[in-house]
């Protein structure tokens, strides 16, 4: 229905009826928007501190046992890393140009970025399954057969040793025990921390590919028009946040230290 | 009655943020294989800090919105987040000598 002065005149019923996405206990769809887009914001700042709290004890024992954590740091694969950073800020950029194909009315377009994210999104996970995988045959998974002293694993060799301060132990046996036994432990939280971290990462998308799969179906039926496309606009919103968590902990977690003679 | 004051960006923006960030991902990996000392720890939080208010500014429209509250929901989101970070850091950090 179009916009004529003779809308505005008819009874607020007949107005509603005219439109549908309109519900009945918002003045109109700018206040609609508005309305959803900060309940987003709003569940978007729970998670700030949710995630907030688990960067808060992994910088506190990263603190504490800052050599083992380097060490581990270093075992993860930087390029893979890096790669998978920079699919997931692919993502982002397609659905931004999806909210803007909506804005223009580009049904087409919207539904061809949508399903660019949700490969985006997809394949991410799957590089990131292929890295804890890479992380299983190490036996670098926490209290499941771990092992960062021996094996393909070992964290204590060449510049590590030195690093960690295992060569001044040579001579003495049972200190070097001890400091290995530490190693363990501290290593171990450092992969605690990791898994935890990207794992509930990973689980946010997992989410995030669910949402995008019935924000496409929607957009593939054309329900998103450029007066009304909000549940694809906050959608972007969720899946935005979930990128800069990301773009914290990749600097976070696999450049704790890379120098090359450290 | 629909008045429409959404702001619609040009495509152009969307690309240039998009190469900014590509580049920063790979300056930050390449940096942390520099020995900078105690900076890199520095250098990897402001490019990561760079990075993320693009993606709030431009790619979450916070820069064009109208909405207000919005504002005040990031900006107090991100306060309590510091009040956490820098006291518990400050109390651990002072706490445990080496």
């Amino acid at each position: 229905m179009s916009d004529s002065p003779a809308i505005n005149a008819t009874p607020v019923v007949a107005e509603h009826e005219a439109r549908p996405e309109l519900r009945h206990h918002f003045a109109d769809e700018q206040q609609q928007r508005n309305a959803a887009s900060l309940g987003m914001w709003w569940f978007l700042g729970t998670e700030i501190m949710f995630f907030g709290g688990m960067f808060l004890g992994y910088l506190v024992y990263r603190r504490l046992y800052f050599p083992e954590f380097a060490v581990a740091s270093r075992s993860l694969d930087l390029k893979v890393g890096t790669f998978n950073t920079i699919v997931l800020i692919c993502s982002s950029l397609t659905v931004v140009l999806a909210v803007r194909a909506a804005q223009l009315g580009n049904r087409r377009l919207q539904v061809k970025m949508l399903l660019l994210t949700l490969l985006f999104g997809l394949s991410f996970l799957g590089i990131k399954g292929y890295e804890w995988g890479n992380k299983y045959k190490e036996h670098h998974i926490p209290t499941f057969h771990y092992d960062a002293i021996h094996g393909e694993g070992s964290l204590i060799q060449g510049n590590n040793a030195k690093f960690l301060g295992l060569d001044q132990l040579q001579n003495d046996p049972a200190k070097l025990r001890q400091r290995e036994d530490e190693i363990q432990r501290h290593t171990q939280l450092f992969y605690s921390f990791y898994f935890a971290l990207t794992g509930m990462h990973a689980l946010h998308m997992v989410i995030g590919v669910g949402i995008f799969s019935v924000i496409t179906f929607m957009a593939w039926r054309g329900k998103f028009t450029p007066e009304y496309h909000t549940p694809l606009e906050i959608a972007g919103l969720y899946w935005h946040f979930v990128d800069i968590v990301w773009i914290y902990l990749f600097p976070l977690l696999y450049l704790i230290d890379r120098r090359p003679g450290a | 009655m629909a008045e429409h004051s959404e702001h619609i960006a040009p495509s152009g923006l969307y690309w240039l943020v998009w190469f900014i960030l590509i580049c920063a991902t790979v300056l930050t990996a390449w940096i942390s294989t520099i020995d900078l000392g105690m900076f890199n720890t520095v250098v990897a939080l402001v490019i990561a800090t760079c990075k993320a208010s693009l993606v709030v500014l431009i790619f979450m429209n916070v820069k064009y919105t109208s909405e207000k509250m919005t504002k005040a929901i990031l900006i107090s989101a991100v306060f309590w987040l510091l009040l956490l970070l820098v006291l518990s850091l400050a109390d651990f950090g002072t706490r445990f000598k080496g």
